[in-house]
């Protein structure tokens, strides 16, 4: 008998995903109408075309670049709350854990004038402290780790501006630039400039990040410790039974998370495509967009690579809308709905496993009563 | 002569996918007598009630009520026709009190303010007419489970109910407790109730009961006069034929002490005393030890606290001369120690892991199975190792080491446990209720393991609740009572009945050590 | 000193209000994590009163105020009721996406109202400067604030409603054992439709009291600085009973007021912390707190666990 392609369940994630993007845009269309109903197809079209706007080439090429450098840290981020979701724990302290890993790279790199690795270094290591402590109140204090995320979230958020304050003019709310600071902090570009029409900020981390993401993808998929992050995500009580020891689990998969938040800032802020303001009220939402690519990528590092670089995509595109009738913020809430139905999809998933088998049941009968004739 | 009927459930059928759970069962209920619906686990019974309290719809059949068809959609409906149940496992909300569990859903109100001295003095009432002692402010979690019975009888005479439905009642209560019960029993068939008791226990439907209605893998078998029949014809009513109960076994050759257990006391986690108390014992190799006692002992916690699920208050254990008291759960199983747990969903099986993957979950890491080189797992031995453990074990599924383990039927998921502790090889085996649930074949084959291991020359705990399966499989026979070791007996010398009287705590003896 | 109380009493009330509402929630079985969500909405249904209905006197304005905010409380919640009630989603994805979609969609309407009127203002704020002053009443330097008493008056109605009421029984028994009130006839996903309905009506007054607090506009994009997550810890050291969470919210608004005030007092100005430490406390506070309590725990047994008839 032919195999249902529908029950493939990596064909299925992407029905699912494809679903809520088109959902997700459509009540951004419905949403814009609202407003203003004359200029809500151009707004939407504006967003979903992001750097297709331009019409020279070299222009969409050094576009496309901006948009793919701050893909990067979202692809991080997602990968973040992708693994630790994994072994069953919601990271959506990575907000914080990305903050933090702002302010080690910058810090090291324009007080201390540290070279762009050991900067990198530097924010790897402070995002999984700051993971591990999420990790540390889960499995020794029992401190649901989305509480306790959150109020890591706003103490990093405070702790980045006031450390930050030290390494900025006092005119203005933004940190000092790399370039004339320490341009030695600036990670190389790897001749990836050149794919990107001279695009300074197209540097060694995009090819970094998606080594990153398929290393992801293979130590969940073919490694002992994949095994070990399952089985604790699928269930704690029988991984407990067999032998794997729970809390360190628990803290190692939330220090890793927390690594690649980090590592996610030092991507981001070293390329000097954009400094840091340290009267920030609130916590960079790159953490939080990374969930909406995490689960929009089907929980697959290598979705999280596309689906990072839509929801970016759609994000940058909210700059292009007519801010004179509507806000940018638009792109948002796009990403929201996305998250939001996100949630739906392992129902979506349920009731199309039910389709196919009574489909196959009937189709099992039919054949049976074919044979009795 | 015109009989009247309480309860008519006439031709039901019910099916699930893949199953059909009753297949055209007839059960007639007459007024004011006690009714036993007896059957094997998984022979529909539950099913059957299920359809009489609203909780499912059966696809053909009728109910009739005082001999008028009804139709019965919800407890609700049920509740209004007179129906009650006291379900197997309690429905009682543990941080309320039992007054609060005993009203819930049928409160008195006045403006929607709750009327608490009026509910109270219905309830002490009916508590002093059935003889039904309670607490009514005592918070539920907190009192014994014999109350929190008394407790699910008070909700349904609260509501008036005119029809007792008891599922499997005694299974979590000690002999005395259960005479208790039988006296209530009686008591409302008095005032004029009608009951339904379902049941597998043989000796307490010859006891109570008026008649007796057979079901067998969802099929109606019969229904017969209690007082015309005996046990034996009762028992190949529900097995379909005469059982040869006693499973044949060599004699045991005890060897060397495996396990040694010295003074062990483990903390509840339900309640504030210790749920093990200071026990002592040893397991030998090539006999089987059986720790029999009722439910809610201490048993799950003495086996947690073996395993390392939870740690213990105080005490030593000990695997042959080494001691093991603070080795890790992993350590414990490199050391030889296996064990099949009391809950196969919660911690035998990752549930959405292939069968393959289940198959490695202790020994994942062993370098057949990972490589040293960055951990990856080498799926080829996996997939031998399921495949091996697949045929020889018997465990039957869609489509073999890949099925997901959530799609596989429940004997064949504790075949695939007992199969993986046993093929491990282990020096000691400990084996919690590894037959409940299951059906008569799947039971055999089980004990036949267990057997088979211990001939070998291994240790095996068996931890069970079935008296028979206590008395067929085990050489020697432990017997915990309140989370204390009361007697220590040989199957071969005791009888079922001085067995229960130790298990009820009526009885101790000296216990070697 | 005076000072430090007005704070701590209006932070407290916030607090209380939307640990209240969280506590409803999560007695009927839902984990409510879009609370800080259901604040934002809240915020901008009563900022929305006091911008379009200026003139009102100053009991109809509390009123309209409060009603207001509840209304779009209650109708966001029905996002997380329906999606985690009906739909059987996962919680904590359906809270996140709630308080990413509040800030997102509250900025985005009031963005467009503002360019609407004004085509040169594309701000997200509301201004509320006169109508704010309907709420208050001064003793001497002392700023009373109407939603001190509003709070007081919810918390009383809260302890009523849990414990003296039938609905208040049935509604912590689908909390706790949902299959143990189904079986007495009670329907569950109503009762939990209930309780995550209550939790948007509280959690929206304590969105428009929160910005009604300080200041005297308000920009949207802004969001609520955590206090939905804050007063779910609030909740939770207060072991969800209604008048320990009341205490608890005292504590965590004396903390979350030190940082609006600490500079009027010398001798913690002579400490010569950053204040940046404290805009840290209340968060730091609560983890600490949250670290003693959590091992004991008595949350709903229940909770966060849809309820599946099938399996009961």
């Amino acid at each position: 008998m032919k195999k249902n392609i529908l029950k493939n369940e990596g064909v299925q994630a992407i029905i699912a995903s494809i679903i809520c993007v088109i959902v997700g845009v459509l009540v951004g269309y419905i949403v814009l109408l609202v407003i203003n109903p004359a200029g809500a197809f151009d707004a939407i079209v504006a967003v979903l075309k992001n750097f297709m706007t331009y019409s020279r080439p070299e222009a969409q090429m050094r576009y496309f670049g901006n948009t793919v450098v701050k893909t990067i840290p979202l692809l991080m981020c997602s990968l973040s709350i992708l693994f630790a979701y994994k072994a069953g724990l919601f990271n959506i302290g990575a907000a914080g854990q990305y903050c933090v890993g702002i302010c080690a790279c910058l810090y090291a790199a324009l007080a201390w004038g540290w070279g762009w690795l050991p900067c990198m270094i530097l924010a790897i290591v402070a995002g999984c402290i700051y993971g591990a402590l999420v990790g540390i109140f889960k499995a020794y204090f029992n401190v649901n780790e989305v509480i306790s995320g959150i109020m890591f979230n706003w103490i990093g958020l405070y702790f980045t501006n006031m450390v930050l304050s030290n390494v900025k003019d006092s005119s203005s709310p933004y940190t000092l630039t790399l370039k004339s600071t320490n341009p030695d902090a600036i990670l190389p570009t790897f001749g990836m400039e050149q794919l990107f029409n001279n695009n300074q900020y197209a540097t060694i981390a995009i090819p970094a990040a998606i080594i990153i993401a398929i290393v992801i993808y293979i130590i969940l998929d073919k490694t002992r410790l994949g095994y070990e992050i399952k089985a604790t995500g699928f269930n704690k009580s029988a991984a407990k039974y067999a032998g794997m020891a729970e809390k360190k689990n628990i803290i190692m998969t939330l220090a890793i998370a927390g690594a690649l938040a980090g590592l996610g800032a030092s991507f981001l802020y070293q390329t000097g495509f954009e400094e840091y303001i340290v009267t920030s009220s609130s916590v960079p939402t790159m953490g939080f967009n990374g969930i909406a690519a995490a689960f929009l990528g089907g929980l697959n590092p290598i979705g999280a690579i596309f689906s990072s670089f839509f929801i970016e995509h759609i994000s940058s595109g909210g700059a292009y809308v007519d801010k004179s009738i509507y806000a940018s913020q638009i792109s948002d809430l796009i990403a929201a709905v996305i998250i939001y139905l996100c949630g739906f999809v392992f129902f979506v998933k349920i009731m199309m496993n039910n389709a196919i088998a009574k489909h196959e049941q009937k189709k099992l009968e039919n054949s049976k009563k074919g044979e009795k004739e | 002569m015109e009989e009247t009927y309480a309860v008519e459930m006439l031709h039901i059928t019910k099916k699930f996918p893949g199953i059909i759970a009753n297949d055209d069962v007839t059960l007639r209920l007459k007024k004011g007598e006690i009714h036993a619906l007896l059957g094997e686990n998984g022979a529909g019974k539950s099913t059957l009630m299920s359809v009489l309290f609203g909780l499912y719809k059966p696809e053909e059949g009728i109910i009739k009520k005082d001999g008028v068809e009804v139709s019965i959609n919800d407890p609700n409906d049920a509740n209004d026709l007179g129906i009650g149940m006291v379900h197997q496992h309690f429905k009682l909300v543990e941080c309320f009190s039992v007054l609060d569990n005993i009203i819930l859903g049928a409160e008195p109100v006045k403006n929607g303010f709750l009327k608490k001295d009026e509910a109270r003095k219905k309830v002490m009432d009916l508590s002093t007419k059935y003889g039904l002692s309670i607490e009514p402010d005592a918070i539920v979690e907190d009192i014994t489970v014999g109350m929190q019975q008394r407790t699910e009888i008070l909700k349904m005479l609260y509501r008036d109910n005119e029809i007792l439905i008891f599922d499997e009642p005694t299974a979590v209560l000690t002999p005395q407790e259960i005479k208790e019960l039988m006296d209530i029993m009686r008591n409302l068939k008095a005032e004029g109730k009608s009951i339904l008791f379902i049941s597998h226990k043989l000796n307490e439907i010859m006891e109570v009961s008026d008649r007796c209605t057979v079901l067998r893998r969802g099929k109606y078998v019969g229904t017969v006069n209690t007082c015309d029949t005996s046990a034996e014809e009762l028992s190949s009513m529900m097995v379909g034929r005469d059982v040869n109960f006693h499973v044949n076994k060599k004699d045991s050759k005890p060897g060397d002490v495996v396990l040694t257990v010295e003074n062990l006391t483990v903390a509840s986690n339900r309640h504030k005393n210790d749920a093990v108390k200071n026990v002592s014992f040893n397991v030998k190799a090539g006999e089987i030890v059986c720790i029999a006692g009722i439910d809610g002992n201490g048993q799950t916690e003495l086996v947690y606290g073996l395993t390392g699920l939870e740690p213990i208050k105080s005490g030593k254990i000990k695997l042959f001369d080494e001691d093991i008291t603070n080795a890790s759960i992993r350590q414990k199983t490199l050391k030889g120690m296996a064990h099949i747990p009391e809950d196969r969903h919660k911690h035998g099986l990752v549930l959405d892991f292939s069968l393959e993957d289940n198959f490695v979950l202790q020994n994942y890491f062993a370098p057949e199975f990972s490589s040293k080189f960055f951990g990856f797992m080498k799926r080829d031995n996996i997939r031998k190792n399921a495949e091996h453990i697949i045929e020889k074990y018997d465990v039957r599924s869609g489509q073999g080491p890949i099925t997901i383990v959530r799609s596989m039927s429940g004997g064949n998921q504790q075949k695939a446990i007992v199969g993986r502790e046993i093929d491990r090889d282990p020096e000691l085996l400990i084996a919690v209720q590894p037959t409940r649930g299951l059906d008569v074949g799947a039971i055999e084959y089980i004990h036949s393991q267990l057997i088979n291991q211990r001939d070998h020359g291994k240790a095996v705990l068996l931890v069970s609740l079935e008296l028979e399966e206590v008395l067929d499989v085990s050489d020697r026979i432990l017997v915990i009572y309140e989370g204390e070791i009361v007697a220590e007996v040989n199957p071969k010398e005791v009888t079922e009945e001085e067995l229960g009287l130790y298990m009820a705590g009526a009885k101790r003896s000296e216990v070697r050590s | 000193m005076s000072l430090l109380i007005q704070y701590t009493l209006i932070f407290a009330s916030v607090l209380l209000l939307v640990a209240l509402g969280g506590c409803f929630s999560e007695h009927s079985g839902v984990i409510n994590l879009g609370l800080e969500g259901i604040m934002v909405m809240g915020s901008l249904g009563g900022a929305l009163v006091m911008r379009f209905m200026p003139n009102l006197s100053a009991p109809l304005m509390i009123l309209a105020v409060v009603l207001g905010a509840m209304l779009f409380g209650l109708i966001y919640s029905a996002l997380l009721g329906l999606a985690c009630i009906n739909f059987k989603a996962d919680q904590t994805i359906v809270g996140t996406a709630m308080n990413m979609l509040a800030t997102a969609a509250a900025t985005v309407f009031v963005k467009a109202m503002n360019a609407s009127i004004n085509p040169n203002d594309v701000s997200s704020t509301i201004q509320y400067v006169e109508q704010k002053k309907n709420f208050l009443i001064y003793f001497g330097n002392f700023e009373f604030n109407w939603f001190m008493v509003i709070a007081v008056v919810a918390l009383v109605i809260a302890y009523i409603v849990l414990y003296k009421t039938r609905f208040g029984l049935r509604l912590m028994a689908c909390g706790e054992h949902p299959s143990a009130a189904d079986s007495v006839g009670i329907n569950v996903i109503k009762m939990r439709w209930a309780g995550v309905l209550i939790s948007g009506l509280y959690g929206g007054l304590g969105g428009i009291c929160y910005i009604l607090a300080g200041v005297s506009e308000w920009k949207f994009e802004n969001g609520v600085a955590g206090f939905g997550f804050l007063a779910l810890a609030v909740m939770i050291f207060g072991q969800w009973k209604p008048t320990k969470i009341a205490l608890a919210a005292l504590l965590f608004g004396f903390f979350r007021a030190l940082s609006n005030v600490y500079f009027g007092f010398d001798f913690l100005m002579s400490l010569n912390i950053p204040g940046t430490v404290y805009n840290m406390l209340p968060y730091i506070i609560s983890l600490i707190v949250l670290a003693l309590t959590s091992k004991h725990s008595r949350a709903p047994k229940a909770e966060g666990i849809p309820y599946d008839k099938s399996k009961r």
